[in-house]
């Protein structure tokens, strides 16, 4: 997967342009920093436990019960409204849809006691689409991937799961090409959308669940729209980028003879960003695919079932093997697509005698896939996954197992450390940040802000603020913040040496990345089991699950950034003697430093992400509010607010590190 | 670039003669594999269960949901959801029946008494307990603790970072309205409470304590698999009374038992399916719930299996609540 | 230095209505660009303008025209705003304020159907990058404004292959843009532009991501192709020999504004003022100086005697002829007497080149 896999914005690379250089003032900043942070450990000292607005966990404010009228107006309201029933056509059709395409492919349809094409014409029909679009190997890869959906016991759920994702995916490219397209050629457009794009990647899903669900019904439409919600961003933003990104000589080019503005999208433009925007579908399909448990909170289809099922029953083995076949998925899809994008390139140069073989080569398989099919319908053993061997049971047992013998094994030493993390760092920082007065603790991050990012930061920093006091949630949004910054620092801490490491081995490289973008994939509801067997409920666990998801896309940024370096620099350094140490500090890391400031963002928005899972193992705050808000009733202003809240710390956090980076980036 | 694009145009439409020709064979085959039957003639339809996420609501969800299939032939729908959201799917016909319900006097208040969408169907024979439990080691080490009178003077024993000094009470789940801040508040208790923030987190933080002899005191109920494995002690708390919980900021008192109550909604209650008389027939006791829910949790059967397996073991209530249908 | 025979004519002055006449163009960047014009501000420097108003100006009050079948050539430094004034003449960018004419059609004032139409037929450009797409094999390239104009497949193929044979591209026709070198990309480019048939083709740095070798082939090439199609050609470039070699008559700008015009001779021979003397200073006078340039007149009138030659030879041409000579020559503009050239004023011409080039 090296097109990184990922989840939530993979903001900067390609899709925000770096934020306007202000003035440039290296100097003093870190005294300047210092000062601040000596005013407001001293304005704790003091004032610390005064006005620090905390709100008890059952209590709500004005604004939050507002939200449950608003909810509850809505609810009212469904029975008679027109925006009802209009939604609830398309609902009707969207799950009339997907259960046509269950019946097909991987639920009985009725009248029969199997779906309509069989394992076998699934497998077969999966495989042929496979090389077609994408080669001999992603076609093995999907024939292994797919017997896999079967042996390990979850053949249905897999295929609802790719079924599922397919369609959410489909329904993005549909509306978010064309948007991005707009977006591209218009810059007010894209200036309106962008911050929609951002809340609808930092809002937790979780937080507009109970609503979501109101309005499109319990079930598949709901799953649909909320994964289309959360893959949308990304194909927008990077389809914009494409076209944006198409060199303007072309552009130019094309112009002067007299192109209209339809051929030059459709003969210049689109041509030109293909291969963009197919990274966009790709980014797409991960992100739509991260949304597989979340959906089945409404009850959709597919593998997020057995997960949360096991999870009830603490089975770490079963959530390990119905989450490792999301996994499985995602390699599936994302090294298909990404074939598939190269691929076409490489058919086009092909001479035409190797064309004509491939078509030969097509037909003949297609023939093969027709069969396949054919024969799936009328016989049972080819309709119906062989029951043997089982490897579920085998599989999930031994996974468990192993799991017990290494929580045994560490678990004294992992909770001593959590412990030690807790005392050390997390308390001090975070009674520092949440029992001052809010004032001061508001007066000092907007300090920060200023003395980081200059006056723009401290303007959005400000608006931000403003939001987390309106809706009622100072107090925890401080303590939510606390786990994110601790998080954040160990996320970059730790991709740093991992990325130098990987950067500089290649061996290194090869045995890690293909770990850390399963640990990319895998829905962080499977490892919540162990964590929690390590380090005990609380912040710290958190903290490890955030680490856990925003250290594969760091330390994959690192690390190519670390390659990046121009050989000539490295060389001369040896030349003259450097230390493998002095290599690293001296002329590696500092040349790589874009890198090392895009995974620090890339790194703190992934964190982000995982607050709300966070609240389910104790972190607490904010995360915990979004959760419980999603299970009761009274309680769903609240959790909307502190979504509301997250989204705003979020964005306050990424507009100060991404102006604090352009200042001092580049020095 | 025309090229290419045939190219790719060629390619794309070899895979959709395929797909074309599969769907096609699709539609007229079929001859060897039998085409299936309702089980009973009766006619029964769909049948929409909320699935809440524990594993007991699970065992009464798959074997009602079984029963239902084999014996009316209905055609049976889980649906995985939590509580709010299920009572919510009463008005849209989204959920016929929500199976174990904890009390829920919001919901109750919301969508029976309110909106009329849903409505009670009886008791499941389950008694539900919510109170104070802590591990099996630490009742038999200190036999005291088990009175809440005795907390304070344990409480240092149980601080942990999360407690900010005081001893940390471990509150669970979300989904559930807890009076736990108020009781420690009220109480005088030196503690803290934190929030685990779900189930999994809670079983998880007991097992972990009973295993290491460390100590823990928090929330949790009964009937619940995870008590069979660690058969938690119950703190007793000031006694319930009826009304001594009707001022949520001034209870101080223990939690009411339970009669768990199923409800369904509105439009299945009048439907007359047979699905429904099955519902208000259902009735079991804890031990056959606990049962089932081991056979899921502890012995990871499938609970469609789980459900097979206790439902031939026990033809005598199956066929008691079948009656009338 | 010494002569001074005014000049005034190109080295081709066709007869007939302009190609293109330009009129008080002007473009300036900025978010209150239209208010600048018909205030004093116009008149400030670029500097001074921007400093006041944030607003830049890139041309600033530009009037010219070309004849048909002219070499016209733009040339200035970067930053001059050579570049944006060739955009400017088929509104690429549109001008802030001015007149342009095209065949005696305003262009300022078509709208956005009637300029389409206009890019398609009458005028083709060639860019500094190349400007092709790599999606398409070079033929496809070539016959891409065929396309775009709804010309059939057929037939835009059998034009496009004319093309690519007339610059030299054969054989390439299938290959993609990046399996190219530089120079043949820019033939692409150029087969692109020919391709239309347009009646004006503009050229903006055409050769300067050549390397040198390459560049003077291409250069010969353009030569080679206007001797053979005649088309009008604009020309931008920052490369004073390109300059000299292929223009009939050169511009050179400065910070957007108009320094000099007139036929390379002239530019070498007087320049307008310091800033195109200091360019000039290292040209090779003798490759680029014609007789007019170093003639005298003889204090009795024609001497009658020694060899006539024209006055638009070139120095470095007449050398061997002036110094071969007895007497000195007689240089005629046409039938018109304008002087004679002796020895002396010859070497004057190519020891001055080699103080320079010391």
């Amino acid at each position: 997967m090296s097109t990184t896999v990922t989840r939530p914005a993979d903001t900067s690379p390609v899709q925000e342009e770096q934020p306007r250089v202000e003035s440039h003032r290296p100097t003093h900043t870190f005294a300047r920093l210092a000062v601040v942070v000596a005013v407001w450990v001293l304005g704790w000292l003091v004032l610390r436990g005064h006005q620090t607005l905390a709100l008890p966990g059952a209590q709500l404010t004005s604004f939050q019960s507002w939200l449950n009228d608003v909810k509850n107006s809505f609810d009212a309201a469904r029975e008679t409204n027109v925006f009802f029933k209009v939604i609830g056509g398309l609902s009707d059709g969207l799950n009339w849809l997907f259960t046509h395409l269950q019946y097909l492919f991987s639920t009985p349809a009725p009248g029969r006691p199997v779906p309509e094409i069989g394992w076998v014409g699934v497998l077969a029909l999966l495989v042929f689409t496979a090389f077609a679009l994408a080669g001999v190997r992603s076609a093995v890869l999907v024939l292994v991937g797919t017997l896999a959906f079967g042996y390990l016991g979850y053949w249905r759920e897999s295929i609802d799961t790719l079924l599922i994702t397919l369609l959410a995916v489909a329904i993005c490219v549909l509306i978010g090409v064309p948007i991005g397209i707009w977006m591209a050629r218009r810059k007010g457009v894209s200036a309106s959308i962008t911050p929609l794009l951002d809340a609808m990647q930092t809002m937790p899903s979780f937080a507009y669940l109970p609503p979501l669900a109101l309005i499109f019904g319990i079930g598949t439409a709901s799953a649909i729209v909320l994964t289309v919600i959360y893959a949308i961003p990304p194909l927008i933003r990077i389809t914009e980028h494409g076209i944006r990104g198409v060199s303007e000589g072309a552009v130019e080019a094309s112009q002067s003879l007299g192109c209209t503005s339809g051929q030059q999208l459709r003969k210049v433009q689109l041509p030109m960003a293909r291969r963009t925007i197919v990274v966009g579908i790709n980014q797409c399909m991960m992100a739509a695919l991260s949304m597989a448990i979340i959906a089945a909170f409404v009850s959709g289809p597919g593998l997020g079932v057995p997960v949360t099922q096991s999870l009830a029953a603490l089975d770490i083995g079963g959530s390990a093997v119905s989450g490792g076949l999301i996994v499985v998925i995602a390699i599936m899809l994302d090294r298909t697509t990404t074939a598939a994008s190269q691929r076409g390139e490489i058919l086009a140069r092909a001479g035409s005698g190797t064309r004509r073989m491939r078509r030969i080569v097509l037909v003949v398989l297609a023939v093969v896939t027709v069969v396949a099919v054919y024969v799936s319908r009328l016989r049972l053993s080819a309709a119906q996954f062989p029951a043997h061997p089982a490897l579920q049971r085998p599989v999930s047992s031994f996974i468990s197992s192993v799991t017990d013998a290494v929580v045994n094994a560490i678990e004294q030493v992992t909770t001593a450390f959590a412990n030690i993390v807790s005392y050390g760092l997390i308390n001090p920082l975070q009674s520092v940040l949440a029992s001052s007065p809010w004032w001061l603790s508001a007066a000092a991050i907007l300090a920060l802000a200023y003395v980081l990012g200059g006056w723009r930061p401290t303007v959005t920093a400000a608006v931000c603020e403003a939001v987390l006091l309106g809706v009622g949630l100072w107090n925890d949004s401080m303590i939510t913040l606390t786990t994110v910054l601790v998080a954040t620092i160990i996320v970059v801490v730790v991709s740093v040496v991992l990325g130098v490491t990987m950067g500089r081995s290649g061996r290194t490289d090869t045995i890690l990345r293909p770990l850390l973008d399963a640990l990319q994939t895998i829905p962080p509801f499977v490892y919540l089991v162990p964590a929690l067997a390590l380090f005990g409920v609380g912040r710290f666990t958190a903290i490890v699950a955030a680490v856990a998801y925003g250290v594969p896309i760091a330390t994959k940024l690192v690390a190519d950034g670390i390659r990046g370096v121009s050989p000539t620099s490295v060389e001369a350094a040896e030349s003259s003697g450097a230390t493998v140490w002095q290599m690293i500090t001296k002329v590696q890391l500092p040349m790589s430093r874009a890198a090392v400031v895009l995974a620090t963002n890339q790194g703190l928005l992934y964190v982000l992400s995982m607050v709300v899972i966070g609240g389910l193992v104790g972190g607490g705050s904010l995360g915990y509010f979004v959760v419980a808000g999603f299970s009761q009733d009274q309680l769903f202003g609240k959790g909307l607010a502190a979504g509301i809240a997250i989204t705003a710390l979020g964005i306050m956090l990424d507009r100060i590190a991404r102006h604090a980076a352009a200042r001092h980036g580049r020095a | 670039m025309a090229r290419r694009n045939n190219r790719s145009i060629r390619r794309l439409s070899l895979v959709a003669l395929a797909a074309v020709a599969g769907l096609v064979l699709a539609g007229c085959g079929g001859s060897n594999i039998k085409s299936t039957t309702t089980a009973s003639g009766k006619s029964c339809g769909p049948f929409n269960i909320a699935v809440n996420p524990w594993v007991g609501y699970e065992a009464d969800a798959y074997v009602v949901g079984t029963v239902a299939q084999q014996k009316l032939g209905c055609q049976v729908n889980y649906k995985n959801l939590k509580e709010e959201v299920s009572w919510q799917g009463f008005g849209s016909g989204d959920v016929d029946v929500v199976l174990e319900n904890w009390g829920h006097p919001d919901l109750v208040k919301k969508y029976i008494k309110g909106n009329h969408t849903g409505q009670d169907a009886g008791p499941t024979g389950n008694i539900g307990v919510i109170g104070w439990y802590v591990p099996p080691w630490l009742a038999k080490a200190h036999p005291d603790i088990l009175s809440w009178k005795n907390l304070n003077k344990y409480a240092s024993k149980f601080k942990t970072s999360e407690s900010g000094g005081k001893g940390q009470f471990l509150d669970g789940d979300p989904s559930f309205v807890t009076n736990d801040e108020a009781l420690v508040k009220n109480l005088n208790l030196n503690f803290k409470v934190v929030y685990a923030g779900s189930e999994t987190a809670l079983i998880q933080a007991y097992r972990k304590a009973e295993k290491n002899h460390s100590w823990v005191i928090g929330y949790f109920y009964d009937p619940q698999w995870f008590l069979s494995e660690v058969p938690m002690k119950k703190v007793s708390l000031p006694k319930y009374t009826p009304g001594c919980d009707s001022n949520p900021a001034k209870i101080a008192c223990d939690y009411p038992k339970y009669n768990l109550n199923k409800v369904v909604a509105t439009k299945f209650a009048e439907s007359k399916s047979p699905a429904y008389t099955l519902v208000k027939n259902f009735h079991w006791t804890n031990d056959d719930q606990n049962l089932v829910a081991k056979y899921i949790a502890a012995d990871h059967m499938s609970p469609t299996d789980a459900a097979k397996k206790w439902i031939s073991a026990n033809p005598d209530k199956v066929k008691a609540w079948l009656q009338g249908t | 230095m010494t002569q001074t025979v005014p000049a005034t004519e190109g080295r081709s002055t066709p007869a007939g209505d302009p190609a293109l006449v330009v009129d008080g163009l002007w473009k300036i960047f900025g978010s209150r660009a239209d208010k600048v014009i018909g205030t004093p501000d116009a008149a400030l420097s670029r500097k001074e303008l921007q400093a006041k108003t944030g607003c830049v100006t890139a041309v600033k009050d530009v009037s010219f025209s070309v004849q048909p079948g002219e070499v016209f050539v733009v040339m200035g430094l970067s930053g001059s705003g050579k570049s944006t004034l060739v955009r400017l003449l088929t509104r690429l960018i549109e001008p802030t304020a001015g007149t342009i004419r095209m065949g005696g059609e305003d262009i300022t004032s078509a709208d956005a159907g009637h300029l389409r139409e206009l890019r398609r037929h009458h005028v083709a450009m060639v860019f500094q990058h190349f400007g092709l797409l790599p999606h398409r094999t070079v033929i496809d390239n070539v016959a891409f404004g065929l396309e775009v104009r709804g010309l059939g497949k057929s037939e835009r193929r059998v034009r496009a292959q004319e093309m690519v044979d007339l610059v030299g591209l054969a054989g390439n026709e299938g290959s993609f843009p990046d399996q190219l070198s530089g120079g043949m990309q820019q033939r692409v480019g150029l087969a692109r532009a020919l391709a239309v048939d347009p009646t004006l083709m503009m050229f903006d740095e055409p050769f300067s991501a050549l390397d040198p070798l390459i560049r003077r082939d291409m250069q010969n090439e353009v030569i080679r192709l206007h001797q053979e199609v005649g088309k009008t050609m604009i020309f931008i470039t920052h490369d004073l020999q390109e300059a000299l070699k292929l223009g009939d008559r050169i511009l050179i700008m400065r910070d957007g504004e108009i320094v000099q015009i007139g036929t390379p001779a002239e530019v070498v021979a007087n320049p307008a003022d310091e800033y195109v003397r200091d360019f000039v200073s290292d040209v090779p006078r003798s490759h680029v100086l014609t007789l007019r340039y170093v003639c005298r007149r003889p204090e009795g009138g024609d001497p009658g005697r020694g060899p006539a030659l024209q006055a638009d030879e070139v120095v470095r041409d007449a050398a061997r002829q002036v110094l071969a000579a007895q007497d000195p020559v007689r240089v005629f503009d046409g039938e018109t007497f304008l002087g004679i050239v002796e020895d002396e004023d010859i070497l004057r011409v190519v020891v001055a080149e080699e103080d320079v080039a010391s």
